[in-house]
C-alpha cells in the first residue's frame, strides 16, 4: 500500500483522486453493464437493437420519481415496482408494434425504436424541461464510510453490489436454467424450438419486457446519483452501444464484463488524460473492431 | 430476410420498362423548373437550407438505398465539413469555393477512416459502429479549440466565388447553391446507373454471389461510403457558407437521425425521395420551431408511422402508383 502511494505521488496524482475516479468508473460501469446486458438479451432473441433503451432507462428514473411524489412510495418500492411497470409497458409495445416488423430487415426495428426514443424524450422534455429533478438517497443508505485511503458513500457501494448481483443472476438464469436453455435455443433456431411446442412469440414478448425492465431498474438506481433528467439516457445509450459492440453483440457475459471494465477504463482515463475521457470507449471500440470484428466475446455472425 | 433497399426495390416493377429513364428525365426537368421559380415566391434562405439537406439526404440514400447500409453517423461528415469550411473562410480568409473544397475533402478523409473501420460489418452492427465513431468525432469538435465549443464558428464571410461572383446577394447565392445541389444530385444519379452502381446493387442483393463472380464487396462498399461521405461534406460546407455558421448541431447524432428520417419519409432507394423528404421535413420543422420539444415528438411520430405503415415513402408510393421507378 505504502509503495503504491509513493508511486502515485511520483506521477503527481493524489491517491484520493485515483480511487475517487475508480469508484466513479465502477458506478458508470454498473450502468453500462446493466444497460448493455438488457440490450444483449433483447438483441439475442429479437435481433433488434433497442434504440429506445436510453429513453426507457430515463423513464425508469421518472417512474421512481412519480411513485415518490404522487404515491408516497419510497426508493425500495420503486426498485421493485418500476421494473415491473416498465416491463409491462415494453411488452405492450412489442405486442402492438415491434411484432409487425419481424418479417422485415432488422434495421426497421432499429428505426422504429429510434422513433420511440424521440417521442419519449420529446414528451418528457416538453413536460419537465431540461433541468434535473432531485431524488433523495434512501435513509438506510445515506452516509458513507472511511476506508482509510478514500471515502466510500454507502449508496454508491450499494449500486455496485446490487448491479453485480442482478447481472450475475441474469447470467445464471440464461446460461444454467431450463428457461435459459429454451431462450438460447430460440436464439439459434426459433422455428425448431416452436416445433417442440414452445411458445416462442410469447418468449420474445417476455424477453423484450425483461430487457426494458433491466433498463428501468438501472434508471431507478441512477435516480439518487444523477438527477432525474429527460435527457439522462440520450447520450449514455450511444456509449452503451459502443460497449455492446466491444463485448460482442448478444454475448451475455461479454456485455457484463466489458460494461464494468470500460467504466473503470473511462475513470482511469479521467485521472491520467482527462481530455480523452469522453472518447476513450469509442477509440477502444475502433481498435477492437480492427482486430476482432465480432467483438471480444462475440461469435462470428 | 430482404434487405432494406431490396424491399423498396420490389415496390417498383422488377423489370424497369424502356421508358424508365425518360420518366426520370421528365421528373428531373420538373424539379429543376420548380427550384428555379420557387425563390421568387418562397424565402430563399429557407430553400437553401432545404437544398443543403436534400443533397445530404441524397448522399445518405446512396448508401442505404443502393448499398443497403444504414449509417447512423452521417452527421459527422456534414458537421466536420461545415467546421472546416467555416474556419477556412473566416480565419484563413479562403474564397468560398476553396473553403467548400477543403470541407468536402475533410469529409472524404473522415469517410475513408470511418469506412475502413465500419465497412466489414453489416446491418445493425454497421449502424451501431458508425453511430459510435460519429459520436467520437462529435466529442472532438466539442473539445477542439478552433470550433468555439457551444458558440460554434459564427459570422463566416460568404465571400466572392471564383473572384468575381459576390455571394452576398441572396438570389445569387441561391442559384450557386442550386447548382451545387444539382451537380451532387446528378453525380449520385450517374453513380447509380453506372457499371459501378450495378455492382453495388448486385452486392446488396446477393453478396456471396458477387464474391463468386470475382468482385470484392468491401472495396465497392468503401468507395460508395467515401462518395456518400464526400457529398455529405459538400452539403455541410455549402450550408456553412449559406448560414455563415458552423455549430455542434450539425455534428450531433440527432442530425444523423434526421437525415435517416428525411430519406425514409421521401422513400429509401428512390432517386427523388430524399429531395422530397428533405423539403417536407424542413418545412415541418420550420413551422414547429417555436414549439421546442414538439419538433422531436413529431419527428418520432413520423418515424413510427413511416416504419409501421409507410415504408415506401412519398416518392416510393408515387412510383408504385404510376408503376415506374422515380
Amino acid at each position: 500500500m505504502r509503495g503504491n502511494l509513493i508511486v502515485f505521488q511520483f506521477l503527481g496524482i493524489p491517491p484520493q483522486a485515483l480511487f475517487g475516479q475508480l469508484l466513479i468508473g465502477l458506478i458508470n460501469g454498473s450502468f453500462y453493464a446493466l444497460l448493455s446486458l438488457g440490450l444483449s438479451v433483447i438483441f439475442g432473441l429479437l435481433n433488434i437493437i433497442n434504440f429506445a433503451h436510453g429513453a426507457q432507462y430515463m423513464m425508469g428514473a421518472f417512474v421512481a420519481y412519480f411513485l415518490l411524489q404522487y404515491a408516497g412510495l419510497g426508493y425500495w418500492w420503486a426498485l421493485l415496482l418500476t421494473p415491473v411497470l416498465m416491463a409491462g409497458l415494453g411488452m405492450a409495445l412489442e405486442r402492438t408494434t415491434l411484432k409487425r416488423l419481424y418479417h422485415l430487415d432488422h434495421l426497421y426495428g432499429l428505426l422504429l425504436t429510434f422513433g420511440f426514443a424521440l417521442i419519449i424524450q420529446g414528451v418528457f422534455r416538453h413536460a419537465f424541461g431540461s433541468s434535473g429533478l432531485p431524488y433523495p438517497i434512501p435513509p438506510e443508505l445515506a452516509g458513507g464510510r472511511n476506508l482509510g485511503f478514500m471515502f466510500l458513500p454507502n449508496y454508491r457501494a450499494w449500486v455496485i453490489v446490487f448491479s453485480v448481483g442482478v447481472c450475475l443472476a441474469t447470467w445464471y438464469v440464461i446460461e444454467w436454467t431450463k428457461l435459459g436453455s429454451y431462450l438460447r435455443a430460440a436464439t439459434e433456431n426459433p422455428a425448431l424450438v416452436r416445433a417442440f411446442g414452445i411458445n416462442v412469440p410469447r418468449m420474445i414478448t417476455l424477453t423484450y419486457g425483461f430487457g426494458v425492465g433491466l433498463a428501468a431498474l438501472a434508471g431507478v438506481l441512477a435516480a439518487p446519483i444523477y438527477q432525474v433528467n429527460p435527457l439522462m439516457g440520450a447520450d449514455l445509450i450511444i456509449v452503451v452501444f459502443a460497449v455492446v459492440v466491444i463485448g460482442g453483440m448478444g454475448s451475455i457475459m461479454g456485455s457484463i464484463v466489458t460494461g464494468f471494465a470500460l467504466g473503470v477504463v473511462e475513470g482511469l482515463t479521467k485521472v491520467f488524460y482527462p481530455e480523452a475521457s469522453n472518447t476513450v470507449i469509442f477509440v477502444i471500440m475502433a481498435i477492437v473492431l480492427l482486430v476482432r470484428p465480432t467483438g471480444l466475446f462475440g461469435r462470428a455472425s | 430476410m430482404s434487405s432494406v433497399g431490396a424491399e423498396v426495390e420490389s415496390a417498383t416493377p422488377a423489370e424497369a420498362p424502356a421508358g424508365t429513364l425518360r420518366h426520370q428525365a421528365v421528373a428531373f426537368v420538373i424539379m429543376v423548373a420548380v427550384l428555379v421559380v420557387l425563390p421568387f415566391f418562397v424565402y430563399p434562405i429557407f430553400l437553401m437550407k432545404a437544398l443543403c439537406f436534400a443533397l445530404f439526404a441524397c448522399a445518405f440514400n446512396l448508401l442505404i438505398g443502393y448499398v443497403g447500409l444504414l449509417s447512423f453517423g452521417h452527421a459527422a461528415f456534414l458537421g466536420a465539413a461545415g467546421y472546416v469550411t467555416a474556419h477556412a473562410a473566416k480565419v484563413w480568409g479562403w474564397p468560398p469555393e476553396l473553403a467548400i473544397v477543403a470541407g468536402t475533402a475533410t469529409a472524404a478523409a473522415l469517410g475513408l477512416a470511418v469506412g475502413a473501420v465500419a465497412i466489414r460489418s453489416r446491418g445493425i452492427y454497421f449502424a451501431n459502429i458508425t453511430l459510435a465513431l460519429a459520436q467520437m468525432i462529435y466529442f472532438f469538435f466539442l473539445q477542439a479549440k478552433f470550433t468555439g465549443g457551444e458558440d460554434g464558428i459564427q459570422s463566416v464571410p460568404r465571400g466572392t466565388l471564383f473572384g468575381f461572383l459576390d455571394l452576398r446577394p441572396t438570389v445569387t447565392l441561391y442559384f450557386v447553391v442550386l447548382a451545387i445541389f444539382l451537380a451532387g444530385f446528378l453525380l449520385v444519379h450517374r453513380t447509380i446507373h453506372s457499371p459501378f452502381g450495378q455492382v453495388i446493387k448486385a452486392i446488396r442483393e446477393n453478396e456471396a454471389r458477387a464474391i463468386s463472380l470475382g468482385y470484392r464487396p468491401e472495396h465497392y462498399k468503401l468507395i460508395a461510403f467515401v462518395l456518400s461521405a464526400t457529398l455529405s461534406g459538400l452539403a455541410g460546407g455549402t450550408k456553412a457558407i449559406v448560414f455563415q455558421l458552423a455549430s455542434l448541431t450539425d455534428v450531433h447524432w440527432t442530425m444523423s437521425g434526421e437525415v435517416v428520417l428525411m430519406t425514409l419519409l421521401g422513400g429509401l432507394g428512390t432517386v427523388f425521395g430524399p429531395v422530397v423528404g428533405a423539403f417536407l421535413l424542413i418545412t415541418i420543422e420550420h413551422y414547429l420551431a417555436q414549439l421546442g420539444a414538439w419538433v422531436t415528438i413529431v419527428q418520432g411520430v413520423i418515424f413510427v408511422i413511416c416504419v409501421l405503415a409507410f415504408r415506401r415513402g412519398v416518392v416510393g408510393e408515387l412510383a408504385r402508383l404510376i408503376r415506374r421507378p422515380l
